[in-house]
């Protein structure tokens, strides 16, 4: 009696089940993972699938037409994907830029006391947001392609800006001998700025006396560096793009690829970060207008040291996220061939090598860092954010 | 003794009523905003009359004839000559709406497909309207089993003396449809267990529930998709001939399946530990536990962002194009490249965008609807 009941009580133990739970699962997935993988390489075998990551060193053979790095076919599979990886980078801070931009825009208007204003802004967020973004990347793509004319009859801006079938044509600042010195003086701008700053900052701690420090920021960071740039005798010329024969020389191009990719990135992202802008600026209680108000503080002043610094906390966690996404959403260019990531290296260089494993495991372990990154961001403004108790 | 008349009311000065002070008020009452709405107004110029034009003015609706009470109407239908380049040649909609819905399902058996449109269709009505009805968690039980499994039967066919129609032949509307759902339906309780994995105290469970959502979270879905189409099949021994459908089906279930359990999490986590104690308090096990006490109440407040979990998850579905199934949108380019219509993917894209919208319109129209109606703060 007495030998079943600890029998009895022993396998009703919540740590004797939680252990055998454990052990049963990690059998369990143990046992998924052995049978996959023993199933994986006997595929592999029979259809002589070579394995390893000897493929990167070979030659890729095939032409990129936009890379931020030297590319030609006689480059490396790796290059390939350096080209990829950059390209996905650029898309994503290009998009990053303009749906922050537009969402900032679109966020303030959908609270603005203009009905039409608001309206509209309402009407852009419910349209883009509810079309899936691969269609938009398919539909602006489409559409560019189709309303835009030859290069031959080029919309053309002031001789410097064409826009035709093959992209958008504008001219490329290319630096000279001592443009160095620009760069290197912005930079000092920029620092001394933040000295300026604090030193003003300190005199209004100690005085009372606020100075206006915007002019001296424009002068420090624009001014000091124009200053050095016409002492230098401007070493920095625009290289143009021309018209020779069927297509356009010089300049910087961007394809209709990349257009229809970013701005559809931007408009779609932009629909989010418009919402969490309007949610961050509505989560900030009346009160503390009241207050800064009855404080004697102006509009203005009530934005930037009231309400905006309690609407960013909230907006500014869902907006990263919205970034993460969108860099995500960049692999999509796989639909309509921009040599991201994912269509130069996961598609192209998938097909020809057939190595899907090694392939497929590098694009992922490439987003999962890139997402690790966001996260990382998200916690360090996390902590600089949280309201700090006294 | 004076008598006080009262005297007819003044009306409110012109300014303080009516639309002049409506417009006053809303469009007109600083500076600015006089310049952000003339600036507004000159957008809408722009960029409204041409598209409306193209849509609906400058478009051709020539379907053919038809008689009506014995008058004729219409002209020969349309072609892609006769409709010209510069508006829309909706005639083109017209003649492959099928495709755009079935795919190339074959004709005589779309029959089937509209059986199970209208079932859905008539579930839809049927479960608003047992919805004070005591034991309607059963019907909905009954009915979330039921009729995929009916619908499958139907659209598959292959038993009951019907034809049996494969994989590779389903398309259209209908495709988008059967992923979407059969993503939803299977992915929900696999997104349960990993919340559920995730908020576990066992070390072992918890880690690995914990790093298959977060990886999953973090890579894009289009990567999964490929894993699924090239990698899938080498994990199983003989798989060489896996479905197509069935590898996109696998993915995005494993990968919704990572975004569910992130938001049935945020609605356990949302439950006072008071109902996680009194629940070990009255003696129930883990099961009865979280059967009864918990999940109950955290999937309610979950359903407003399992909802919208579930448009981003229609959203997605459109990217099963790029793994070669041929959904709505795969449509646009398979009719345009019909040679008696080429080059009509504009019309196509804005149908398959239009009908797309709706869907998700209503969907997120009916999200924010009900996270109203399970909001249990009381701002409203």
């Amino acid at each position: 009696m007495k030998k079943d009941n600890t029998i009895i009580s022993f396998l009703n133990n919540n740590e004797t089940r939680a252990i055998a739970f454990q052990v049963i699962t990690l059998l369990i997935i143990a046992f998924v993972f052995y049978s996959g993988i023993d199933n994986l390489i006997a595929n592999i075998e029979a259809r002589e699938i070579h394995t390893g990551f000897a493929f990167l060193s070979n030659r890729a053979g095939f032409d990129i037409n936009e890379s931020m790095i030297a590319y030609t076919p006689e480059h490396s599979n790796l290059r390939v994907f350096y080209v990829g990886l950059i390209n996905t980078l650029v898309v994503a801070v290009v998009g990053i830029v303009f749906a922050t931009i537009i969402g900032l825009i679109i966020g303030i208007a959908r609270l603005s006391n203009n009905w039409l204003i608001s309206k509209l802004a309402g009407g852009y967020i419910e349209l883009f947001r509810n079309i899936p973004i691969l269609i938009q990347i398919l539909f602006w793509y489409n559409i560019a392609l189709i309303t835009l004319p030859s290069p031959r009859g080029s919309f053309n801006f002031f001789d410097s800006v064409f826009i035709n079938k093959r992209g958008i044509y504008v001219p490329e600042p290319v630096s000279e001998p001592g443009f160095a010195w620009v760069l290197i003086a912005f930079v000092l701008g920029i620092i001394l700025t933040v000295f300026m700053r604090r030193h003003f900052k300190k005199k209004h701690d100690e005085t009372g006396i606020h100075t206006r420090t915007i002019g001296y920021t424009i002068g420090l960071v624009l001014g000091l560096p124009l200053v050095v740039f016409l002492l230098l005798g401007s070493p920095m010329h625009l290289d143009y793009p021309s018209l020779k024969g069927f297509n356009f020389q010089g300049g910087k191009t961007f394809s209709p690829e990349f257009l229809a990719l970013t701005f559809s990135l931007s408009v779609y992202t932009a629909t989010y970060i418009a919402e969490a802008i309007r949610s961050g600026i509505e989560a900030v209680d009346k009160g503390q207008k009241e207050a800064a108000a009855a404080l004697g503080l102006t509009q203005a002043q009530s934005l930037k040291l009231v309400v905006l610094p309690q609407a960013l906390r909230v907006a500014i966690p869902p907006t990263i996220n919205q970034y993460l996404n969108l860099t995500k959403n960049s692999s999509l260019a796989t639909a309509i061939g921009y040599p991201e990531l994912m269509a130069a290296f996961g598609g192209t260089v998938l097909n020809q090598v057939g190595q899907a494993v090694e392939i497929l495991g590098m694009t992922m372990a490439v987003y999962l860092v890139i997402s690790l990154c966001i996260s990382l961001l998200l916690n360090i403004v996390n902590k600089k954010m949280s309201i700090k108790g006294r | 003794m004076a008598v006080f008349e009262s005297q007819e009311l003044r009306k409110p000065p012109i300014s303080q009523v009516g639309i002049v002070h409506w417009l006053r008020a809303n469009l007109f009452s600083s500076k600015v905003n006089v310049g952000l709405t003339l600036a507004a107004l000159y957008m809408l110029y722009v960029t409204i009359p041409p598209m409306l034009n193209w849509m609906i003015f400058d478009a051709n609706f020539n379907f053919g004839e038809f008689s009506f009470l014995g008058f004729e109407f219409g002209e020969v239908m349309a072609t892609n000559v006769t409709c010209g380049r510069s508006a829309a040649c909706w005639p083109f909609i017209y003649e492959k709406f099928d495709m755009f819905v079935y795919g190339f399902y074959p004709r005589d058996l779309v029959w089937r497909v509209d059986i199970v449109f209208a079932m859905a269709a008539l579930l839809f009505v049927i479960a608003r309207l047992v919805r004070n009805y005591q034991h309607k968690s059963r019907f909905f039980l009954a009915m979330i089993i039921g009729f995929p499994i009916a619908s499958f039967f139907l659209i598959a066919g292959g038993v009951f003396g019907l034809e049996e129609v494969e994989t590779h032949q389903w398309g259209g509307l209908m495709l988008t449809l059967i992923i979407a759902s059969v993503g939803i339906i299977i992915s929900f309780p696999i997104g349960v267990m990993l919340a559920l994995g995730r908020q576990s105290d066992l070390k072992v469970i918890n880690f690995f529930s914990t790093i298959y959502i977060e990886f999953i979270r973090a890579v894009p879905l289009i990567t999964i998709l490929f894993m699924a189409s090239f990698v899938l099949p080498l994990f199983f021994t003989g798989g060489v001939d896996f479905d197509k459908l069935l590898r996109a089906l696998v993915a995005i279930t494993l990968f919704q399946a990572a975004y569910f359990a992130e938001v049935v999490r945020g609605g356990l986590q949302a439950i006072p530990t008071g109902q996680y104690e009194a629940a070990d308090a009255i003696g129930l096990n883990y099961v009865q536990k979280n059967a009864l006490i918990i999940l109950p109440q955290a999937l309610k407040i979950s359903i407003p962002n399992l909802v919208g979990s579930s448009i981003s998850l229609f959203k997605d579905t459109t990217l099963v194009l790029i793994i070669g199934l041929m959904d709505m949108l795969a449509m646009v380019n398979m009719t345009a490249n019909d040679i008696h219509w080429m080059g009509r993917e504009t019309e196509g894209f804005v149908f398959v965008t239009m009908t797309m919208w709706v869907f998700l319109y209503s969907m997120s129209r009916y999200s924010k609807k009900l996270e109203v109606r399970f909001s249990t703060d009381h701002k409203n």
